[in-house]
């Protein structure tokens, strides 16, 4: 089985600090992370090689520094890894995002999965896995949380997706791109003889020149929609914690109830 | 990398654009302004620099003809065993103002089997005209037959504005129909506007883990797309007396052209719908095991809501990822949040920190979850949530 697994550099949210005065983002020492979803994506790649054999092939559309991301899905047990940059890839959106991934898969030949996370934690649109999808006009399978079964003889597979009021179980044929979410398995940690093959391979870095057939007027900022016009700190919530207390827990419980009855909420 | 460019002959390093970049991107390299790869071409630093020294590539204008020949506002209305979300007619309420705005109409397209009722209570929404395609391949979402069907009607009828839910359905749709259509999608936005000066739709919506938000526009590519978060906006009042148009659009997808088949449908007992809730009642690290999820369940109960849970306990397997609340969660907006025990990450305050009131039950006061709350009791919550539940249930007669 030939899987593929498209995965984003992204700052980690969780160290992202706003400067009070600007109300811009800190990003000075916050590490670059792969994209927490994606991790989950290669552990489930990797989990379908080891039961169908096959090869894992990880691609990830970024600045040079993106390598890094790519180099720990190696070590993670990634068989062969590519990088796609060039200054024409810069300011792309998800629609030109999902197009330049998708010419990359096309340059890489035969494959049965795509998988993705179901979205990047920096930019939260989850629309570059269901773009992949349709411009490769394959099956789009979204928000998976098991995949139950999967035969690459009859080319099909059964997965369950998570949705709002329950999970979901689809049949579709390969190949087919799936967007994971964290609860489908436990991704590994590097082992040390990954990680000294990571440090050892050379990872091909790929420029527009490379994707056969594209049209660079589709990539890039000149290839995207939409348009940042203004970005702007979130509102602060309003006003201090009212800490409730009483001489009993019940009374505090009874303060804390007829708060809530007064803001009509309830 | 970055498309960002310096002139340096003309940058005087006063750091005026280092100060307004919203992702850190520019710095002061000998007493000139750097840009590294995290530059977003946002734009921002472009209006303070005093001398004109940085600039972008312009945007070819060319997929800008035709735009006028695109109007009017669409709301796809979601519907699940026939019945339709809260978050389309949510939608329908904002769709009517912005096509009342633009002086245009609202039309609705309700995709189902024997969902009539549901074209219906559109109009009464505030729909002026609905597209009504009804067949049995379409009972239950798939995405080929929904995309393939809305971008025929798209390119047949050139709406302007087109908006989803950002519900998962919603999500996996609108990134199907964007991509075929080649026009911009925002996804989960919070805001929505009409510019007046140049009549674009302004989308506004959380970025980086809601540490910023950020305004997109589509100015040369129609329709011009969002999916927008559930109980964002107001759910409008129908209007029975409303009169509309229905007009049955024939399938566009046969049966046979549908690779994908819907074996199943798993609802566990007790699951809720957290995005759609208006109270949830959460509980983290503090409830220590499965068991301690009971009291939090009946409090849930007795308020009418639902549970939902912090990370921390839903990597220790004391409760279904169904109900994981956070970044790597479901991002929620109820009316009330009650958050038991949960210490507060920065990962769960992304996913709940816009609910409109927000409740700390926890033993730590420095906890900073109190930093985002309205009210707070310091506590043990096997003592407070209890009582608490007590007290509902006495003062709401149950």
């Amino acid at each position: 089985m030939n899987i593929i697994v498209c995965i984003k550099q992204v700052p980690d949210t969780t160290e992202v600090k706003i400067n009070p005065e600007t109300g811009t983002l800190i990003r000075e020492g916050v590490p670059s992370i792969i994209n927490p979803f994606d991790t989950y994506a290669i552990e489930e790649g990797l989990l379908l090689k080891e039961q169908f054999g096959g090869k894992v092939t990880v691609i990830s559309m970024g600045p040079p520094q993106a390598m890094e991301a790519l180099k720990e899905a190696v070590a993670m047990g990634a068989d062969e890894a590519i990088l796609l940059s060039d200054k024409a890839f810069a300011g792309s959106d998800t629609w030109a995002t999902a197009y330049t991934l998708s010419q990359a898969v096309k340059k890489l030949g035969e494959f049965d999965v795509i998988l993705c996370g179901k979205q990047a934690i920096d930019g939260d649109t989850g629309q570059v896995g269901p773009g992949i999808a349709r411009q490769l006009d394959i099956s789009q399978l979204t928000y998976v949380f098991k995949v139950r079964e999967l035969d690459p003889e009859a080319g099909t597979l059964i997965v369950e997706r998570l949705l709002e009021e329950g999970r979901e179980v689809v049949q579709a044929p390969l190949p087919a791109v799936l967007t994971v979410v964290k609860d489908i398995n436990q991704p590994r940690y590097p082992t040390f003889l990954g990680i000294r093959r990571a440090t050892k391979m050379q990872i091909p870095i790929w420029t527009a020149a490379d994707l056969p057939d594209t049209d660079p007027s589709k990539c890039g900022l000149e290839g995207s929609p939409t348009q940042v016009v203004r970005v702007f700190s979130p509102p602060q919530r309003e006003g201090e914690v009212e800490l409730i207390e009483g001489d009993s827990v019940d009374e505090a419980a009874g303060i804390l109830a007829d708060r809530l009855l007064a803001e009509k909420i309830i | 990398m970055a498309l960002l460019e310096i002139n340096k002959d003309e940058c005087t390093g006063c750091e005026a654009c280092v100060d307004v970049c919203p992702f850190g991107s520019l710095s002061m390299v000998d007493g000139i302004t750097e840009v590294d790869d995290t530059c977003t071409a946002c734009g921002a630093c472009l209006d303070v620099c005093p001398v004109d020294a940085l600039s972008l590539p312009e945007r070819p204008a060319a997929a800008a003809e035709g735009l006028e020949a695109y109007q009017g506002v669409w709301v796809w209305i979601e519907q699940f065993q026939g019945e339709a979300g809260s978050i389309s007619w949510e939608m329908v309420g904002e769709g009517r103002k912005l096509a009342d705005r633009r002086e245009t109409t609202l039309t609705a397209c309700v995709l189902g089997h024997d969902v009539e009722h549901i074209a219906n209570q559109a109009i009464a929404y505030g729909a002026d005209r609905v597209f009504w395609v009804g067949d049995p391949s379409l009972a239950v979402y798939r995405t080929r037959p929904y995309a393939t069907t809305l971008v025929n009607l798209v390119r047949q009828y050139k709406p302007e504005i087109f908006l989803l839910g950002a519900s998962s359905r919603g999500r996996d749709l609108a990134g199907s129909v964007a991509t075929e259509l080649y026009t911009g999608l925002t996804a989960d936005c919070t805001g929505l506007d009409i510019d007046p000066e140049t009549n674009l739709l302004r989308q506004t919506r959380p970025a980086f883990g809601g540490n910023i938000m950020a305004t997109i526009i589509c100015p040369n590519y129609r329709p011009q797309m969002a999916t927008v978060r559930h109980r964002v906006f107001e759910m409008p009042v129908p209007d029975e007396t409303r009169q509309g148009q229905i007009i049955a659009i024939d399938p566009i997808v046969g049966e046979d052209e549908v690779a994908t088949k819907v074996v199943d449908f798993i609802t566990e007992q007790g699951e809720v719908n957290l995005a759609d809730a208006k109270i949830i009642v959460s509980g983290g690290r503090g409830v220590g095991g499965p068991e301690g999820y009971e009291p939090i369940r009946q409090l849930a109960e007795v308020l009418g809501g639902a549970v939902g849970a912090s990370r921390a306990a839903v990597d220790a397997g004391w409760i279904p990822y169904a109900h994981q609340v956070g970044q790597t969660g479901r991002t929620v907006r109820p009316d009330l949040y009650i958050a038991c025990g949960i210490s507060g990450a920065v990962q769960h305050l992304a996913g709940m920190g816009t609910a409109k009131v927000i409740v700390a039950i926890n033993k730590d006061p420095e906890a900073p979850i109190f930093t985002v709350a309205n009210y707070g009791i310091v506590g043990d919550l096997f003592q407070v949530v209890p009582a608490l539940t007590e007290q509902f249930r006495k003062k709401l007669h149950k």
